[in-house]
This record gives C-alpha cells, sequence and structure tokens, in this order.
C-alpha cells in the first residue's frame, strides 16, 4: 500500500499532488506579498518626513485684507485677514451654489482668520490671490490657472474643475496672534 | 562529437567558441541570412532606428548620472555645470534631452506604420503588445528624467502627473503620498524618480529583446500585407537590409544632430531654466511635446476622475487593436473605406497635440473633445465596422508576382478569394 498506487488510484494520487503543489503555491504567494511589503512601505513617507516640526505663524503683522503664504510640510499655507466684507460674501453664498457643500462657519475658528492648504483640489498648482495684485477669481478669493477653478473668500470651489474645497489643516490659536499649524 | 554545437564557422577561434556557445550562429541565422520580405520599404527601417536611440539614451545617460546630484539643493546646480564645466557636458546633456523627443518620434512613425500597414494583425498581436508595453515604459522613463533638472517645468509637471492619481476613489489620497514619500513632490521624490529613471530603461531593452525574439518568429510584415511564399520573396537580411538601415539611420542622424547643435532647446520649454519653486505656479503648464495629445484627452473631460480615465484608456486601447480590427486584409493598400479613416485618426491625433498645447479655454476645449471623440470612435467603432462593410481590392497572389511582375494585377490573382490575414 505504502508503495505502490492502489488500482485506479491514479486520479486519487494525482488530486492529492495537485492539493500540494496549490498549497506550496499558495504559501509561496503569501510569503512573496509578505516580503514585498517593506519594500512597498519604505517609499511612504520616513519618520522624519512625518516629524517635521509644527509651524509658528505670527498675525500681528497682517494688516486686514492681506495675507501671507507659510510652508508647512513642503506645501504652501494661505493666511488671509479676512474683511468684514470677505466675511459677509462667504455667510450670504446658499450652500446650495456650493459643488462641496461646507458653512463658512465650519471653516474658521475665528471668522477674520482664514487658513488653509493653498493647493488647489484638482491637480495640485497654487491658486493666484495672495498678492493683491492677483487675479482672485470671480468669486473674489482665489483663482487656479492651471485648468481654471474659481474659490470663494472662504476658499470654497465655486467653479472649474477642481472637486472640492481648499483643504484647512489642523491649527490651534497659541494666542490672541499667534497660530500654530500642525 | 557529442556535447557541442556543429559549427559552421571558419575560423579557428570562432569555430572553437562556437561550439560552446553557438551566439555566431544565432547572430548569423537572425541577423545575416535571417529572410525578410523583399518589398520592405524605408518604414521598416524605424524599428532599427528606436533600438539605436536606446543604446544612445543609455549611454549618455550613464556619463550625465556621474555628474548628476539627485538632491532638490543640487539638482538644477549639477545640471548647470554639466552645462557650463564639464568638458563636453553640453554635448552629452543636449544628445540625452533631445535624444527623448528623437525616441518619440521614431516609435510614433513606427506604431502609424503598424496601424497602417496592419502588422497588429494574427500572427503579430504578441509582438505588437510587446510593443505598446515598450511605449508604456518609455512614457515612464522620459516623465521621470524630465523631473531631474528640477526647473519649474520638472516640478509643476510632477506635480499634476503624480496628482493624477488622487482621482482614484478611496485610496487615491494615499497613493499619492506613497507616489511622493511625503506630502509634496519633494526630496523624497527626487531621489526615487533619479533610481528609477536609470533602472526603467534597462527593462525597456528587455522588452526590445522579447519583442524582436517574437519579431523573429512571424517575421516581418510588409507593405502589401501578404505573407512571402517562398524565396522568391525574401531576401536575406544581410547585406540588403544592413544597407537600407544604416542609410536611413545616416538620414535620421542627420535630423537629430540638427537639433543637437542647432536648436538644442527648441523641443523643451524655457521655464525648466527657472529653478523649481514650490510656491509659484507657471502660469501655463505644459508636458513635453510627446505627451501632448494624451494631455489634451485629459482636459477634455470636464471631470477629473473622467479625464484621468480616458487618458490611461487611449494608449490601453492599444493593446486591443488586434481584436477591434476584423478585417481580414491587412495593407490599407487594399482597403481603400478605411484609408481616408485612417488619415484621418492621423490628422485627430495632430490636432489632439495642438490643442495640448493650447491653454484649456475658447476654441481648444471644444476641438479637443473632437479630436478625442474621433479617437476613441476609430477603435471602438471604425475599425470594427470596416471590417464588415468593406469591400477590399483584390490581393496580389504573391510578393514576387506584384514587385518583380509590375503592371496591373492579373485577372486569376483578382479572381482568387482574399487572402486571410
Ligand atoms: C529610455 C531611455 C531614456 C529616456 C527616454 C530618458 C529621458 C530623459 C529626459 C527627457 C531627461 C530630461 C532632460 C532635460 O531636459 O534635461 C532626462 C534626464 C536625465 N537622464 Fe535620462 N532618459 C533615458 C535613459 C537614461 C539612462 C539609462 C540614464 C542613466 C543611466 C539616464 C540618466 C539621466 C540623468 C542623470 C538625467 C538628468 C540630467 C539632465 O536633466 O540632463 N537616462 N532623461
Ligand atoms: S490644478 Fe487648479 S485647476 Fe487644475
Amino acid at each position: 500500500m505504502a508503495n505502490s498506487l492502489p488500482p485506479g488510484g491514479a486520479a486519487d494520487a494525482a488530486t492529492r499532488r495537485d492539493f500540494l503543489s496549490l498549497t506550496t503555491t499558495a504559501v509561496a504567494a503569501v510569503g512573496v506579498a509578505a516580503f514585498a511589503w517593506p519594500f512597498i512601505h519604505s517609499m511612504n513617507p520616513a519618520a522624519d518626513t512625518l516629524a517635521v516640526a509644527s509651524t509658528e505663524v505670527d498675525l500681528a503683522p497682517i494688516a486686514e485684507g492681506m495675507a501671507i503664504t507659510v510652508m508647512f510640510r513642503g506645501k504652501p499655507v494661505f493666511v488671509r485677514h479676512r474683511t468684514a466684507e470677505d466675511i459677509r460674501l462667504a455667510r450670504e453664498t446658499p450652500l446650495s451654489a456650493l459643488p462641496d457643500p461646507q458653512r463658512d462657519e465650519d471653516r474658521v475658528q475665528k471668522p477674520e482668520w482664514l487658513i488653509m492648504v493653498g493647493i488647489c483640489t484638482h491637480l495640485g498648482c497654487v491658486p493666484l490671490g495672495q498678492r493683491p495684485s492677483d487675479n482672485k477669481g470671480e468669486f473674489g478669493g482665489w483663482f487656479c490657472p492651471c485648468h481654471g477653478s474659481h474659490y470663494d473668500t472662504s476658499g470654497r470651489i465655486r467653479r472649474g474643475p477642481a472637486p472640492r474645497n481648499l483643504e484647512i489643516p489642523p491649527y490651534t490659536f497659541t494666542s490672541d496672534t499667534s497660530i500654530r499649524i500642525g | 562529437m557529442v556535447g557541442l554545437h556543429k559549427s559552421e564557422m571558419k575560423n579557428p577561434v570562432v569555430r572553437w567558441i562556437d561550439e560552446r556557445l553557438p551566439v555566431f550562429t544565432l547572430m548569423d541565422k537572425e541577423y545575416a541570412k535571417f529572410p525578410v520580405p523583399r518589398n520592405l520599404t524605408y518604414m521598416w527601417s524605424f524599428g532599427g532606428m528606436a533600438m539605436v536611440i536606446l543604446m544612445m539614451m543609455i549611454a549618455t545617460g550613464v556619463f550625465l548620472a556621474m555628474f548628476y546630484v539627485p538632491h532638490t539643493a543640487h539638482a538644477f546646480d549639477s545640471v548647470e555645470r554639466i552645462m557650463r564645466d564639464v568638458n563636453y557636458g553640453w554635448l552629452i546633456r543636449y544628445l540625452h534631452a533631445n535624444g527623448a523627443s528623437m525616441f518619440f518620434i521614431v516609435v510614433y512613425i513606427h506604431i502609424f506604420r503598424g496601424l497602417y500597414y496592419g502588422s497588429y494583425k494574427y500572427p503579430r498581436e504578441l509582438l505588437w503588445m510587446l510593443g505598446v508595453i515598450i511605449l508604456l515604459l518609455m512614457m515612464a522613463t522620459a516623465f521621470m528624467g524630465y523631473v531631474l533638472p528640477w526647473g519649474q517645468m520638472s516640478f509643476w509637471g510632477a506635480t499634476v502627473i503624480t496628482n493624477l492619481f488622487s482621482a482614484i476613489p478611496v485610496v487615491g489620497e494615499s497613493i499619492v503620498i506613497w507616489l511622493w514619500g511625503g506630502f509634496s513632490v519633494d526630496n523624497p521624490t527626487l531621489t526615487r524618480f533619479f533610481s528609477l529613471h536609470y533602472l526603467l530603461p534597462f527593462a525597456i531593452v528587455g522588452v526590445v529583446f522579447l519583442h524582436i525574439v517574437a519579431l523573429h518568429i512571424t517575421s516581418s510584415n510588409n507593405p502589401l500585407g501578404v505573407e512571402p511564399k517562398g524565396p522568391q520573396d525574401t531576401i536575406p537580411f544581410h547585406p540588403y537590409m544592413t544597407i537600407k538601415d544604416s542609410f536611413a539611420l545616416l538620414l535620421f542622424f542627420i535630423f537629430y544632430f540638427t537639433f543637437v547643435f542647432f536648436f538644442p532647446n527648441y523641443l523643451g520649454h524655457a521655464d525648466n531654466y527657472i529653478p523649481a519653486d514650490p510656491l509659484v505656479t507657471p502660469p501655463h503648464i505644459v508636458p513635453e511635446w510627446y505627451f501632448l495629445p494624451f494631455y489634451a484627452i485629459l482636459r477634455a473631460v470636464p471631470d477629473k476622475l473622467g479625464g484621468v480615465v480616458l487618458m490611461f484608456a487611449s494608449i490601453l486601447i492599444l493593446f486591443a487593436v488586434p481584436w477591434l480590427d476584423r478585417s481580414p486584409v491587412r495593407s490599407m493598400k487594399f482597403r481603400p473605406l478605411a484609408r481616408p479613416f485612417f488619415w484621418t485618426f492621423v490628422a485627430s491625433c495632430v490636432l489632439l497635440g495642438y490643442c495640448g498645447a493650447m491653454p484649456a479655454e475658447g476654441i481648444w476645449v471644444p476641438l479637443a473633445k473632437v479630436g478625442t471623440a474621433y479617437y476613441f470612435a476609430y477603435f471602438l467603432v471604425i475599425l470594427p465596422l470596416l471590417g464588415k462593410l468593406e469591400r477590399p481590392l483584390p490581393l496580389p497572389t504573391s510578393i514576387s508576382e506584384r514587385v518583380l511582375g509590375g503592371g496591373p494585377v492579373p485577372a486569376a490573382a483578382a479572381a482568387k478569394p482574399m487572402e486571410k490575414a
């Protein structure tokens, strides 16, 4: 029995061999996948990249109606001191007019300070609108020249190919006139 | 003798090697005796040219890599140093930068040649598909190479193209962060692009090898699209094709060097001589010319995900062409109805290229939409329908009859049923 195939057992033996080959292949596949993971994960942000210190911003020198751009994790962050008119425009806009509906109140901690990642949610260009001479688009906020996205005074997308509003980074007010981003 | 290859080489040293490692027999069989159809035109010289440029790109690239520094703080300056201080650095870099453009010109002509003469049809489907893989690898290589000098177009081109992946639902954001190795295009992105830019050309060499192996199984197609029927229809590769290809290569090098020596920056973009600045987007981002038709397709669609899907589909659709074109006749020479559609297709590609270079506004958006619609209609509607509706012209009975016999196609041939491709 142990040394010879049972009569008509060739098919049976083949099934057992098939089973062994399949399990071996499956184990090898899992092994390869497990071995590939460290290499794939090595391309994700490294510890030092993740640990990039948070950015402190002094708000005192920014006059009403002006804006500055600071760097946070390699990205530009827009800090705008909004005028009462900016705020009024943003708050009067009905949510139904927005492709990505969000209330202005939910985008700011203090109404006069709008802090956003200055990267167009379409394909990543930096929208214009920080300097007084810039084209601010049809809604008085920002305009992305790459493929023509218009953002309003709350940084919400109003027209153009961008799908979402400009992103709000995590930040806290450390005093009345300074914030920490990150 | 057991265990030794039977060599026909005359030189004793060559013979000694050939008996143990028959590379000489192989070369003689595949590159000297190899029979090719006797009616090949210069359209069949572009494959050889592409191979020569690939070697040129690797040779110049290896030398550039000796001086190039893959770091955001040094990349731009190291390229400027190559241009100004390294001996003949300007020549090596201009050969490399213009070589990329030449590579695409040659490969695009090579592909249109295949589309015109039906070279993708049975039995050459796999040969064609390997070619499409080479095209994809070339695009990835050229895209990453263009990022290396770290100019404004390098940086913003990389930003826009990597951001395409953010259109993928759910996992898009994570994929983009993984591609970047950070939260924006930055040093980790540059170093990995350099590593892959060095690696991928060798992967191309590997796929080119398979492409040629497949070619030497099926042998070359020809302008008539009729298979050779015997030795009267073929000529040996050497000396006939070697001399013809050498002459074509000579003309090609005159063209290439005209750019290298007289218009080295004509095909590039001036903004790439401005160092990368993550805070300032150039007002008009354009990719290299060879990506323009695909860029136009991307922008022709108002929806982000839709545009990305169509752009990738426009290349991937080439894989399916052998099964979309239902006509049994290979060469457009015998397809009077298909021919105008083919040339309109070529025109639509040129139109898309032009739209891709223009700002996405005004007349350029609808034109890009028309071009995109025709591009896809050609493959998905026109080719399948023509296979059914078209009545092809009668095929010649053989290559030699047509080439040597001259004159009109004899009645006997015309009466013969069409040869199945
Ligand atoms: C398929 C073959 C290749 C293509 C299509 C290609 C394409 C390109 C392109 C378009 C650039 C940008 C040129 C510029 O504007 O400055 C570039 C740069 C570069 N490539 Fe390649 N390349 C190829 C092979 C290679 C290889 C094999 C190496 C290295 C062994 C290499 C090393 C470099 C280096 C160091 C640069 C940066 C210097 C520069 O920008 O001139 N390339 N490549
Ligand atoms: S990146 Fe801003 S509109 Fe496309």
